[in-house]
């Protein structure tokens, strides 16, 4: 066998078995994307009674919570983004990542401090990578968040949006995240997450439709104390989940077409390989003929 | 719906954990104990961990582990809003009490941040809420 021969098979083999992981990469990530999906749609129940409540305490009372309050000069600013643990996601890290970079600019020219924080290992590294300050960073939860993280990534966020900008709190707070439109369409956003908007939720009731008058134990102002931070680890929460289903589909299609293209690479090689084998045999039998003539020349000429 | 029902549902941040038809709803706010029926009016309440219970129509007692959140009632309808929100009868007793003997530690070796406060009450109102459920078995 000749040596481009060996080549291209030992080429083929290793193609053929890249494709195998590729193929099984993107089964699971397809069968991830159904419990992520499932656990987005779980979630909204609560959402919406939160945001029932949140907005029937709003109708009622003036709104005036720490939360809710834009201090008086916004100086410090936080980013918080949400990226992938690992790679072969294709492009969904550096999508968000990019947005986030966009943003800080921004930022950065309004002649704003930034202060970032990261979700998922591609974040963290890319802000190290480029000694850029990292606040705080979670990570090992990017494609099945629980909401206990979400939690805990909310009570920092808060806890920094509430301390007095001097002792290094921050003044605004926006998340990146990757929107998941729909299986084809993932789409990185910027959403302001502190202080919050309790407009939004107010215009939820609908036109006509009169919020109900509620009575509130112990008393409206409580009741917001309690509800509010609710509602921000539920804005993370709803981030979470929807980050990991982008992430789940941008690596499903990114698997999908790294499959696809092995296939292609195979049938290439496949074709090289027996074009290599079939001029070998080609040249072995003029060899042979070669070899057989020239001996009946010899012998004729014996 | 009868006209002494009301229909209830509670809600965790993971999705619902139960929902149906119920004769009447006990929780305890920050104010104390509250009993709902049929025909409360709209109320938001907060609530801190205990184990609420909600005696469905069918004569059922449903324990539900509650860690804070909130209890809203409008139109006979009553939400439980619950972070970590548990039906008893999916709790195991041992392992809710080992839970909280533990939290409990944490809190005696002067680990007093609200994590932990948080944590103890968490895991008291699963033991709770497991112990009702099980006596209510005998």
């Amino acid at each position: 066998m000749g040596a481009g021969l060996r080549e291209l098979r030992q080429r083929r083999k290793s193609v053929t078995s890249t494709k195998k992981i590729t193929k099984a990469m993107e089964l699971i990530a397809a069968s991830k994307i159904i419990k992520a999906q499932h656990a987005a749609n779980d979630a909204l129940p609560y959402t919406r009674e939160l945001n029932k409540a949140v907005s029937a305490v709003a109708t009622r009372s003036r709104v005036n919570h720490p939360l809710t309050n834009a201090k008086g000069e916004r100086k410090r600013v936080a980013l918080i983004f949400f990226t992938s643990d690992r790679g072969m996601n294709g492009a969904y890290s550096s999508n968000a990542i990019k947005t986030m970079q966009r943003m800080a600019n921004r930022l950065h020219a309004e002649g704003k401090d930034v202060v970032r924080y990261a979700v998922g290992k591609k974040g963290i590294d890319y802000l190290t990578f480029r000694a850029l300050h990292v606040e705080a960073s979670w990570h090992g939860f990017s494609d099945t968040p629980r909401y206990s993280d979400a939690h805990e990534i909310a009570d920092r966020l808060i806890a920094d949006f509430l301390k007095p900008t001097e002792e290094g709190g921050v003044d605004e707070i926006y998340a990146v995240y990757t929107r998941m439109e729909s299986m084809l369409t993932q789409t990185p956003r910027v959403r302001r997450l502190l202080p919050l908007e309790v407009v939004e939720g107010v215009r939820e009731v609908g036109q006509g439709e009169i919020p109900p008058l509620y009575e509130f134990e112990p008393d409206p102002e409580q009741v917001l104390d309690e509800l509010l931070p609710l509602y921000v680890r539920s804005r993370v929460w709803f981030y979470l989940l929807q980050a990991a289903a982008s992430q789940l589909a941008s690596q499903q299609r990114a698997m999908k077409s790294a499959t696809d293209n092995a296939e292609q690479l195979i049938e290439d090689l496949t074709r090289q390989e027996n074009q290599a084998r079939q001029s070998e045999i080609t040249q072995e039998i003029n060899e042979i003929v070669g070899g057989a003539s020239a001996l009946n020349e010899s012998q004729a000429a014996d | 719906m009868a006209d002494d029902s009301l229909w209830v549902e509670v809600v965790s941040a993971d999705g619902r954990v139960w929902e149906g038809e119920a004769l009447s709803v006990v929780a305890r706010t920050t104010e104390g104990d509250i009993g709902i029926l049929s025909r409360h009016e709209p109320i938001l309440g907060v609530l801190v961990p205990c184990a609420a219970e909600v005696l469905t129509t069918g004569g059922e007692r449903k324990i539900v582990a509650v860690d804070g959140g909130f209890l809203s009632v409008n139109d006979n309808k009553v939400s439980i809003l619950s972070q970590y929100a548990t039906l008893a009868e999916t709790i195991s007793l041992h392992e809710a009490e080992l839970e909280m003997a533990s939290a409990a530690k944490a809190l005696e070796a002067g680990n007093v941040d609200e994590e932990t406060k948080r944590h103890y009450n968490r895991a008291a109102a699963q033991f709770k809420a497991a112990q009702k459920a099980s006596s209510g078995l005998r």
